[in-house]
């Protein structure tokens, strides 16, 4: 059981042709292309799509179209594939696809990697290539015994005929490469599956534990140099000018140039590099960002969020919140946040006048191969990008400017040499494309009972989407759809809900950070529903169910997550339980966390978290996701702030860009919610929502202090 | 011109001497199983056993490696201890994006080598260095436990 990185795109489209020997299903789905064509894709005729190999030898190649960056794509696609085609699952292995049209998205029209999207967007698609080509393969054994293919049925590699006739698909393939494949194929009823729902390994494991796999950051290249690029330290600011003088006497630096963003110095190796890099003297134009404060922000931002301004929802009754017998006001606050993936950002660019090849972690590959291809004058039918395996990304490899993309692109043009960029973690950390920083202000009245009777929900921060190539998709009327995200959705029957959104600007440039909107949004939703529950005296848990009354599945999940935290029991002095649930990317997870403070700094324990994410696909990859997501989540909580004081960023590696570590892992739980569904939901991001209120919640129960800011760690608890 | 062993091999490393010892390995050894994360000693991705002792190679330059004995992911003896740890990280499908896991795997050779079995204090403090931003922390700890248990069903 192999996964191996990218095949050349050459090579596959070459075997592809050949058909050497081997079973290639030419498959395609139509989907809505709009988004691609806005992104200058190319608008050649759609070549036969292939998702899978069947070898000679019967070994099984899945090609998946999505980035694997930790998700578990690699293992779980191969699963919807392999569940119909009735292959041996020891048999199979997995690549990356290149950037190729018919490795779109099935809706969206472009190959991409996000929104908790990718086993469902192959659901389908993948389930029905695996039942085509296991058609195929019975088809040919038929032929082969001038038997009806209804005699014969395909088990773990084999198509099985009357009377004891058995031939493996690795002889079959030839002969089924030769049939049509079938238009229309049955697929199997759930309770049928064998493999999807069963707890399984990746397949990947041993390579990366050997480190054997190649990442962007790993690409070796005949003559291959290193850049490293000098990016403004004040956001938004322009390179005026700057001396080379003393970087060119650095042995192995090889060329400086200015990009569009910096200036880069190319040399042999990253040492070489990194010196140059370090000797430049640039003069700066500061420009609008040079008296930018994230303090100054804060302020502008708290006082429109007592403006009006465009509604995304409005209230039935805007005046019933006035007859409240209690109000509870409160401002809350959330810092610009960093991606920080464990492998920093790079990208390789060979650059050979009329076509070019790139190498890259991208999530975005659609977007990515067009920008470069614009980057260095040529048609994105020249680009070819190699999706590499990344460590990590969270939103970060899928920026719609493709930042990274187009300055390795522009420095392999201008040197002419092959060229892989380097992002140091300085670089990273200051390299301008953070979750924005909001400002929400939320009134909420009671009436004598305790009843929510009118909820205004003010929200300001910048939008991450406006600006971009998914703007008409996604802001409508002024309303970026993934700043309020998680509130005006709300599954909570909240009477006379009303929902404000400003969308201010500023030179800080903003990408989404896993979990997007819901990042910030759940964090107020639950600590403001927790205060709630304080300020009518009830129960956090029985307040939210009475709210929940027409959502079952979210009242489900919490009252699991409920139990087998044990909620309501009693636990050690100095410890304390709070809970939250969020509902996002067509998932609902609840968490239960248990706290206490060691030496002021707060300890979690323990977290217990339910989620239902529809039809499961691989549960061990659900538990790991739920894990890592609260682990991300965790360290924003608890941590992790981008500041900006005279437009600098002022962190700048992981000593003063906190992240969790090891040691403060809490124990997790996570049960999976058994609800019947018939298709799978998002699994990658829903758990990072519910974990800093969880925890917010949690501290109040210990100390009776309401955080209204993130991270926690910088609110003083003892 | 600084002379040391990588993986049992001597290096004659000529380069500049402030060299950081991930980028002689990455760079002019090929060796590009040591990761780089932060460069600063802060994340562990690049941690290597120098003379047998796990070590950051993002902040060692060449000129303090001479004479000495650098073994990295890919020059780990195939020994007990590491059948052991790889075997458990595969069993416990420690692994996400895995960016971060030959370093825990350095990390986790280097703890069970000298002690074949940590309390949970002892593998949290031994393994605190290497960050993992996956979250893969819960399978790791187990992951070490199960590699010890097997190294003492050994014994």
């Amino acid at each position: 059981m192999k996964t191996t990185a990218n095949p050349s795109r050459r090579t596959f489209l070459k075997a592809t042709a050949a058909l050497s020997g081997g079973l290639v299903i030419a498959f395609w789905l139509p989907g809505r292309r709009g988004l691609a064509r806005a992104q200058g894709a190319p608008k050649a005729p759609i070549p036969p799509n292939a998702f899978l190999r069947i070898a000679k030898d019967g070994t099984v190649t899945v090609m998946v179209k999505n980035l694997e960056f930790g998700q578990g794509v690699t293992t779980a696609l191969p699963m919807l594939v392999v569940e119909e085609l009735e292959c041996d699952w020891s048999r199979v292995r997995a690549e990356l696809a290149p950037a190729a049209p018919e490795y779109a998205h099935t809706a969206f029209g472009m190959q991409m990697t996000g929104g908790s999207m990718s086993v469902g967007d192959s659901w389908t698609q993948l389930r029905t290539v695996g039942a085509q080509a296991r058609t195929m393969l019975v088809a040919a054994a038929a032929a082969q015994w001038k038997v009806k293919p209804e005699a014969c049925r395909a088990e773990k590699g084999f198509v099985i005929g009357p009377g004891g006739k058995k031939a493996s698909f690795g002889s079959l393939a030839e002969a089924a490469a030769k049939l049509p494949a079938p238009e229309k194929v049955a697929l199997k009823d759930p309770k049928q599956f064998k493999l999807i729902g069963k707890p399984t390994r990746r397949l990947d494991s041993v390579e990366r534990i050997e480190a054997k796999t190649v990442f962007g950051l790993d690409v070796k290249r005949p003559g291959l140099h290193t850049a490293l690029v000098a990016h403004p330290p004040v956001v938004g600011a322009r390179v005026a000018k700057f001396d080379a003088q003393k970087v060119r006497g650095i042995a192995g630096v090889t060329h400086v140039v200015q990009t569009s963003l910096g200036v880069a110095v190319v040399a042999k190796n990253f040492w070489a590099a990194k010196k140059g890099r370090d000797a430049l003297e640039i003069e700066w134009d500061a420009g609008p960002g040079a008296t930018l404060s994230s303090e100054g922000l804060r302020a502008e931002y708290a006082a429109l969020a007592k403006q009006p301004g465009p509604m995304a929802k409005k209230a039935a009754d805007p005046n019933a919140i006035k007859a409240a017998a209690k109000t509870v006001v409160a401002e809350y606050e959330v810092p610009f946040l960093a991606h920080a993936p464990m492998e920093p950002l790079n990208c390789t660019v060979e650059y050979r006048g009329d076509s070019a090849e790139v190498w890259c972690g991208s999530q975005f590959q659609t977007v990515d191969q067009a920008a470069a291809a614009k980057a260095m004058g040529l048609t994105p039918d020249k680009v070819t990008l190699h999706t590499m395996p990344a460590g990590g990304g969270f939103g970060r490899r899928a920026n719609p400017a493709s930042d990274y993309v187009v300055e390795a692109c522009e420095i392999a043009k201008s040197v002419k040499v092959p060229v892989k960029t380097v992002w140091t973690r300085e670089d990273d950390v200051r390299g301008g494309y953070y979750r924005p920083m909001y400002v929400h202000r939320v009134e909420a009245g009671l009436d004598a009972k305790g009843a929510i009777v009118g909820w205004n929900h003010a929200i300001v921060g910048q939008s991450i989407i406006a600006g971009t190539a998914f703007e008409p998709f996604l802001v409508k009327e002024g309303i970026d759809h993934t700043s309020v995200e998680g509130v005006s959705d709300t599954p909570y029957d909240i009477p006379n809900l009303a929902v404000t959104l400003h969308s201010p600007k500023s030179p800080v440039t903003t990408l989404w950070w896993r979990s997007v909107g819901h990042s910030h949004t759940a964090f107020v939703m639950e600590t403001m529903m927790d205060e709630l529950a304080a300020a009518a005296g009830e129960d956090p848990l029985a307040f939210r169910r009475k709210l929940l009354a027409k959502h079952p599945r979210v009242v489900a999940t919490l009252d699991l997550a409920a139990r087998k935290a044990g909620w309501g029991t009693a636990l050690p002095k100095g410890r304390a339980r709070g809970i939250a649930v969020h509902e996002s990317f067509g998932s609902v997870c609840a968490q239960v966390a248990e706290v206490s403070l060691e030496k002021g700094e707060v300890k979690v324990h323990r977290v217990v978290a339910a989620f239902d994410c529809g039809l499961v696909v691989n549960p061990m990859t659900v538990e790991a996701q739920v894990q890592g997501a609260i682990a991300f989540g965790l360290s924003a909580a608890l941590h992790s702030a981008i500041t900006i004081k005279d437009g600098k960023v002022q962190q700048s590696n992981f000593h003063d860009y906190r992240v969790l570590r090891l040691s403060e892992m809490p124990k997790v739980e996570v049960h999976i919610v058994s609800s019947g569904a018939d298709k799978p939901t998002g699994v990658g991001e829903p758990a990072t929502p519910p974990i800093a209120p969880a925890v917010a919640n949690a501290l109040f129960a210990l100390t009776g202090k309401r955080a209204r800011s993130l991270p926690l760690g910088k609110t003083s608890w003892a | 011109m600084t002379k040391f062993y990588v993986n049992g091999e001597p290096v004659e490393f000529r380069a500049a001497p402030d060299t950081p010892l991930l980028w002689a390995l990455r760079d002019h050894l090929g060796l590009t199983g040591t990761k780089f994360g932060c460069g600063l000693s802060q994340c562990g991705a690049c941690t290597v056993h120098v003379n047998g002792e796990p070590a950051l190679a993002c902040s060692i330059p060449v000129s303090d490696l001479q004479g000495k004995r650098v073994t990295t992911i890919e020059g780990l003896p195939a020994n007990a201890v590491t059948k052991a740890v790889k075997g458990a990280w595969v069993d416990k499908d420690v692994v996400q994006c895995g960016y971060c896991q030959p370093g825990q795997v350095m990390a986790a050779v280097a703890l069970l080598t000298k002690n074949k079995s940590p309390s949970d204090a002892e593998i949290d403090a031994a393994m605190d260095g290497n960050l993992c931003r996956c979250g893969t922390y819960p399978r790791i700890r187990e992951a070490v436990k199960t590699a010890a248990a097997k190294l003492a069903g050994k014994r």
